[in-house]
């Protein structure tokens, strides 16, 4: 049977059938919590440690910025062990906790928000300083105004990156309820032994899907502004 | 209020960026610190504002002692050389911002930025954000904001080097006038000597982090120092030789170009010294003390002025202008002339 360009009357038995068996609705919660999570919160981490390192002078401080630095030649796989002891000591497994806070620290926003921060003029936050705004002032009435696009780039990269994670996610959770969506594509995967049912799988996958394809095309026009502005 | 710097100094690593100051700088007065780039001046007046802290030395404001205050403590205001505008507020939004963070009430903080835009001219912009704004808008935008807080002291810092030069002409005698409306004492920054000898009441000349002289623009212009100041500020030109005698307000000075007569400076006889006569002060007609023969190699005509540069026979080039170009024929290089320069606007100074 040749393919049709349009989809078949068994378009939407096939999505039926496939949110169902995977507990579609509950993965597709978790995933939105975990990438919603991961992206906030590596956005407040990286640029309160960015705007630490940019605007204040303390001992250590280029020591530090190279220690965050160097973290980023170290991939998730490489420390998946350790972070996973340390996980299970705080009884975070099979938790959202456990599935969002080991992944907030983030090196590549810390070091995207520095380079930012770096091409804002001194004077800009010497003539805060002259009118009398404190530090925290300074970041939450100019900074963060100024750094909008940035994090929406940021945010874009991060969403889809939190909702694509596998391994994490795998290892951490360990009950149908917790599970992501990407995880729980695979109970549709085929195995050897029964019946291919690709159509399932492939219906699950384009849920799945979906939600980054709709962030990116949302922020789109933050998201190409915050990477090629180079203007504060 | 009256600023007081007494041998303050601030180090970077190697460098002496500012070395043991001492000036005072009176109330009302526009004050400016001149100098060519690395002379300490910007540092300076970020110490004044309190942005780096001073190694040593005394600052007061009045009888105050401020070189350990913050500078929001100080009571300052002060605009920067690219304004420092935040790009995501409005005129409003800008010169509101200190308002706002000392808790003033609406109807004072809407009065006070009513007659600070009035103050420069921006009544009608609140809405604006600075990006709408020109280049000489924005200034006063800034300027405004300094203003607001009614600061004792207002610190400018290069405001103008970012104007196109009609623009900075105009915003300079905007920015004089309303200085002396206010009565505020200012410190002013530039490297740029023509703007530094036409708004000042007195001008500090700096080099290396020390100051070389303070005056007046007219007795900076008709007195300096030394040759560094000389050469800074305006055009000199230097004849190099040794005082010869010195006597009854005239010093003989013998120099590749003969003996010369002087108006007396710090060398004494048998020094060595330097020569400095301005161009509009040399001659083409051949009458005056000092008289010496060359030839012309270059005629630049400039307008308002002319202005030749003659070889003389020791090689040594000077310039000349004649001030009226409109009466005067322009010469060929090559032409014999003979120049002449008044011993009382011939200066001896030593040689550094």
């Amino acid at each position: 049977m040749p393919p049709t360009p349009w989809p078949s009357t068994a378009l939407f038995a096939n999505y039926a059938e496939a949110w169902q068996r995977a507990q579609m609705g509950r993965m597709l919660i978790n995933s939105a919590i975990v990438a919603l999570g991961v992206a906030a919160g590596k956005i407040a981490i990286s640029l309160l440690s960015a705007f630490a390192i940019v605007y204040f002078d303390f001992r250590g401080k280029h020591v530090v910025f190279w220690m965050i630095f160097v973290t980023l030649m170290l991939p998730v796989p490489v420390r998946i062990v350790s972070t996973y002891q340390v996980v299970s000591v705080l009884g975070w497994v099979n938790t959202y906790w456990g599935l969002t806070v080991p992944l907030m620290a983030s090196a590549t926003g810390t070091f995207l928000f520095r380079q930012f921060f770096r091409t804002i003029p001194d004077s800009l936050a010497e003539a805060a300083q002259l009118d009398g705004a404190g530090p925290l002032r300074f970041l939450w009435t100019i900074l963060l105004p100024l750094s909008k696009a940035n994090m929406a780039a940021l945010f874009v990269i991060l969403f889809v990156y939190g909702w694509n994670d596998y391994l994490w996610p795998l290892m951490i959770t360990n009950t149908p309820d917790m599970r992501t969506a990407v995880i729980g594509i695979e109970i549709l995967v085929p195995r050897t032994s029964q019946l291919p049912e690709w159509n399932i799988a492939m219906a699950a996958a384009m849920m799945v899907l979906l939600p980054p394809v709709a962030v990116i095309v949302a922020m789109q026009r933050w998201f190409v502004k915050g990477l090629i502005e180079t203007e504060k | 209020m009256k600023i007081a710097l007494s041998e303050v100094t601030k180090r970077f690593a190697s460098t002496t960026a500012v070395d043991r100051i001492s000036l005072e700088i009176a109330d009302g007065e526009l004050f400016t610190l001149l100098g060519p780039s690395g002379c300490g001046k910007t540092t300076l007046l970020r110490l004044i504002a309190g942005f780096a802290e001073v190694d040593a030395g005394e600052i007061r404001f009045g009888e105050r002692r401020v070189e350990r205050l913050p500078p929001y403590a100080r009571n300052i205001g002060m605009v920067f050389q690219n304004y420092a505008l935040w790009p995501h507020m409005t005129v409003r939004g800008n010169v509101t911002y200190g308002l706002r963070l000392r808790k003033l009430t609406g109807a004072e903080i809407a009065r006070r930025l009513a007659a600070g835009l009035a103050k420069v001219n921006l009544t009608g912009l609140e809405d604006r954000y600075p990006g709408q704004l020109s280049g000489g808008q924005q200034q006063r935008v800034a300027l405004a904001r300094a203003l607001v807080l009614n600061p004792d002291i207002l610190l400018l810092d290069e405001p103008l080097s970012n104007l196109d030069a009609k623009i900075r002409v105009q915003v300079r005698g905007e920015i004089r006038a309303l200085q002396q409306d206010l009565g505020i004492t200012t410190v002013y920054v530039t490297h740029d000597q023509e703007e530094a000898l036409s708004l000042s009441d007195r001008v500090a000349v700096m080099r290396e982090g020390r100051v070389q002289q303070v005056a007046t623009p007219k007795a900076l212009y008709e007195r300096p120092v030394n040759r560094f100041v000389a050469d800074f500020v305006g055009t000199n030109n230097f004849i190099p030789g040794v005082v010869k005698e010195r006597a009854d307000g005239v010093a003989v000075v013998e120099t590749a170009l003969g003996a010369l007569c002087a108006r007396p400076g710090a060398p004494g006889p048998g020094a060595p010294c330097v020569l400095a006569v301005r161009p509009e002060n040399v001659t083409l007609d051949g009458a005056g003390e000092n008289v010496v023969a060359g030839r012309v190699r270059l005629a630049s005509y400039l307008g308002n002025t002319l202005r030749y540069d003659v070889e003389t026979a020791a090689g040594l080039v000077l310039k000349v202008d004649v001030g009226d170009p409109w009466q005067h024929e322009v010469l060929p290089a090559g032409h014999a002339v003979r120049v002449a320069f008044p011993a009382s606007a011939t200066l001896v100074l030593s040689h550094d």
